[in-house]
């Protein structure tokens, strides 16, 4: 699939315009974007939120969304202008010859209906094939997919599937038709690495199998990396640059495309700790449980004051639920948090409110995070009050000081609502309240999850250039290894509950390993466009897909 | 179990309610033997009077033993004729859950259809007009849209009786003959809150991750309304639903008495007038007990059209 020349033409835009409305007013969100694809061609569109790369994708299939309408260019499907079909004539053409698989597979299934009723409802509703058909085809594709007990799973509800194998089974849906173009709208951004990987090499075969082309949207370079076979990037809802992926991967023309590339080059400097030295936090042989359902066994690790400890596994494995048991919120069954060697009451309730300041929280979602009904002034000003007893002028002036450490000009952002601020803003705007307790100790629970990779570099800057002027120490949750590698010191790997590997950060990233921290240290996406498929042929060899699919 | 605990608290409920009454009648002024006696009355023969059917005990010693005889299943007789309450009640409350049964017949499927309809052509003419005509007919009183519909059907067309005096002997499509006039203005009453929460449940959920994936995969309107949103927006609905139920039994008093109803709501509004206490008391219990069991159904049936609790993982 390199060379396009000899197929034809799938899909042509020109000078595509899509305005949103917002507060009764119209702008515009896309401004002029051409796409070409050909038959059997994979497209990668990339770049931050808010370029327009999903809006795009719907276009694709005629579709605007609620509050979006197309407002100028052309869209031309196999030779069809699907700007000047009616709406039944554009409805007929979705699901039977382009097809979509959403971003979040959990939120995108029909709670109330078996995944099979959802994947024959296309055909069936469509007149492309019949019931029965259509079934045995699903398990045909299930199967194709690497999904367990193919023959079965499909009678399942979708809250009985893990997120994995669902947007695998989304796949096979959007597969159900055989449609000429399919639009992956972000399929494993929800997922974490190791479920990563097996979505994108089952997404990448059965595309390849059937032939059929694709707009693969993501924010994450290094996946489109494996699933295109041209990229196009987008700012702003403009074309930056456009070429095949090994030309932009090795030579990117443009500046904005450059940055996007060094993102991952961000990584402090870390020192090790001095062995005399002794910690600010102890974790000592925690074992927790909700109810009667174990989620802890004998954690233990320490942190040391100015040092960054990341906690790393993937969702499930105990990372927040250590938090929790930190912050007193889930006391522990047994074992206990040290705090300069003293011991913390487990229940929070029974700290002192000095014991409460010095353990401060930021969040993942920095929307939900924070009470959009109260200004910046409010937010950041209530701990100040609370902890250290602040008024009037001193008050004012402490949460001016707190917005310059958090680069925010103070004059601007004092009395804005949460809502007028962007995600890395309010992210931002959390940290200051962290800060406005003046912790010794933060803990950070994916705090740069929810944001774009250039957006959560600049959190990443702030929190390490934070960290070493006041000698903070934070304990930092992440599924994402870059992170990791960019900002810790020590590393804990966790597994059910369980620490299954500890170090400082240089041992961690060199062999040997656990096994499991092998799998998911080989599972991160790496920018070679040839990653994926050397990865999968050499897991194949060592039988390793097996056990992973089994998580 | 969830079922065992709603069913305790109903019964704590249905007590709570029942002191509450006990206290609400006694403290009407007046007693049965002065509505009787009325003009005539003296202190003696009252004092007599009240001694015969035991008004003479304290308001506890009443209660207490009201009390005992519900337990055992015995309403107790009436202060007024001196009738075995279970049989002044029994055709009455038949005739009561008959009205009931036909204004829901008629009211729930139109609000569901109207709602769905709504939820569809949401914006256009259709839609404001469904949500105009309901909405005005929830706003009138209930006697003025029965005088209404008197006047028009019964007086004006001459189509349907104004009242609506059935009895045990007529057949079942003469009874629903002579009650549906009662039960239209009962529909007309609950059909604006049924229609308006299946459309706006139904809206609520047009913009859910899953129907935005119906409408790419090509579905019609029609069956992204019906087969995607409906299903998942049964909980509220029934809510409504069960709630409206509910108040066609209890509500239907008022009704009851402008078509001459005899039904249990023209039965207590007649004891009322006359003080027979233990009568008042065994209907509103029985509107209560309605009123409560009809509640935990809702509560229950919202929870197991959830496809997550009908089947776990």
């Amino acid at each position: 699939m390199t060379s396009s020349d000899n197929h034809d033409m799938l899909l042509t835009m020109r000078g595509l315009r899509i305005e949103g409305q917002s507060d009764d007013e119209w702008s515009e969100i896309v401004k002029g974007v051409d796409i070409d694809l050909h038959r059997g061609e994979v497209l990668g569109l990339i770049g931050e939120s808010g370029a327009g790369k999903s809006t795009i994708g719907l276009a694709a299939m005629g579709y605007a969304r609620p509050g979006c309408k197309i407002s100028g260019g052309e869209i031309i499907f196999d030779g069809i202008n699907l700007l000047e079909i009616s709406e039944d004539e554009r409805r007929k053409l979705r699901g039977v010859r382009i097809a979509y698989v959403a971003q979040s597979a959990a939120a995108s299934f029909n709670p109330a209906h078996r995944l099979i009723e959802q994947f024959t409802e296309g055909p069936v509703e469509h007149g492309v094939s019949n019931r029965a058909t259509a079934e045995s085809d699903a398990k045909t594709l299930y199967g194709k997919l690497l999904l367990p007990d193919p023959d079965n799973i499909g009678y399942r509800y979708p809250h009985q599937v893990s997120g994995g194998q669902l947007q695998r089974a989304m796949t096979a849906m959007a597969m159900a038709c055989r449609p000429d173009l399919i639009i992956f709208d972000e399929p494993t951004t929800a997922l974490d690495v190791t479920t990563q990987i097996e979505v994108l090499a089952t997404i990448k075969n059965i595309v390849e199998e059937f032939n059929t082309a694709a707009i693969y949207i993501t924010h994450d370079l290094a996946v489109v990396a494996q699933m295109a076979d041209r990229i196009k990037v987008l700012r702003f809802g403009e074309t930056v640059e456009e070429a095949d992926t090994r030309t932009i991967m090795s030579h990117p023309t443009e500046d904005y495309t450059k940055t996007l590339w060094a993102v991952r080059s961000f990584k402090k400097e870390s020192e090790g700790v001095a062995k005399s030295v002794k910690p600010l936090v102890s974790v000592k042989n925690v074992t927790a449980a909700y109810g009667d359902v174990p989620v802890l066994h004998e954690v233990s690790f320490d942190i040391y004051r100015g040092k960054t400890v990341a906690v790393v596994g993937e969702s499930g494995s105990g990372k927040s639920t250590t938090a929790r048991v930190i912050t007193g919120l889930l006391p522990p069954r047994e074992g206990a948090v040290y705090v300069n060697e003293s011991k913390l009451p487990g229940d929070y309730r029974r700290r002192s409110k000095d014991q409460l300041r010095h353990a401060q929280m930021i969040y993942q979602m920095a929307d939900t995070a924070v009470n959009p009904r109260h200004r910046i002034r409010d937010i950041i000003g209530r701990p100040v009050a609370f902890y250290l007893g602040l008024s009037g002028n001193q008050l004012e002036q402490r949460i001016r000081d707190l917005l310059s450490m958090i680069e925010l000009e103070p004059d601007v952002y004092i009395d804005r609502y949460p809502g007028e601020l962007s995600g890395g803003q309010k992210q931002r705007i959390c940290i200051a309240r962290a800060l406005a307790a003046e912790p010794e100790f933060i803990i950070c629970d994916e705090v740069t999850s929810a944001l774009d990779q250039i957006v959560a570099e600049g959190i990443l800057k702030l929190l390490d250039r934070l960290q070493r002027e006041l000698d903070l120490a934070y304990m930092f949750i992440t599924h994402d290894l870059a992170t990791v590698r960019a900002i810790s010191d020590e590393v804990v790997v966790m597994l059910e509950g369980r620490i299954v590997e500890q170090g400082p950060r240089e041992e961690m990233f060199k062999p040997p390993h656990h096994k499991y921290t092998d799998l998911l240290l080989s599972s991160v996406p790496e920018m070679d466009p040839d990653w994926l498929d050397e990865l999968m042929a050499q897991r194949q060899r060592e039988g390793v897909m097996e056990s992973a699919s089994s998580s | 179990m969830l079922i065992a605990q709603r069913l305790a608290l109903g019964f704590l409920v249905l007590f709570v309610v029942s002191l509450i009454i006990a206290a609400g009648v006694d403290a009407l002024p007046g007693d049965l033997c002065q509505e009787m006696q009325g003009q005539g009355a003296t202190v003696e023969t009252l004092k007599a009077c009240r001694e015969e059917i035991g008004l003479d005990k304290s308001l506890p010693v009443r209660y207490v033993e009201w009390l005992g005889g519900m337990l055992k299943g015995d309403f107790g007789t009436s202060l007024a004729n001196g009738r075995e309450i279970s049989e002044l009640i029994g055709t009455r409350l038949q005739n009561t859950f008959f009205l009931a049964i036909l204004a829901a017949l008629i009211s729930v499927p139109l609000a569901l259809v109207l709602g769905v309809l709504a939820a569809l052509y949401r914006n256009g003419i259709y839609d404001r007009a469904v949500n105009v005509v309901t909405l005005s007919s929830i706003s009138f009183p209930e006697f003025f849209i029965a005088y209404i519909l008197i006047l028009f059907f019964s007086v004006n067309l001459g189509w349907f009786p104004s009242l609506s005096n059935i009895s045990p002997e007529m057949s079942i499509a003469e009874k629903a003959y002579k009650s549906l006039l009662p039960a239209l203005t009962l529909t007309l009453v609950v059909v604006a809150h049924m229609m308006r929460m299946t459309r706006a449940s139904i809206i609520n959920l047009l913009a859910s991750p899953y129907i935005e994936m119906a409408t790419l995969k090509g579905m019609t309107r029609r069956r992204i309304i019906v087969k995607h949103a409906l299903p998942n927006a049964w909980a509220p609905i029934v809510n409504v639903v069960v709630l409206n139920l509910a108040y066609l039994i209890v509500g239907v008093v008022i009704v009851e008495v402008v078509f001459v109803y005899p039904g249990l709501g023209e039965l207590m509004v007649d004891s009322v007038r006359k003080r027979d206490i233990p009568v008042v008391q065994a209907c509103a219990t029985i509107f209560a007990a309605t009123y409560i069991l009809l509640n935990m159904t809702a509560d229950i049936l919202s929870i197991i059209t959830n496809p997550r609790m009908l089947h776990p993982k």
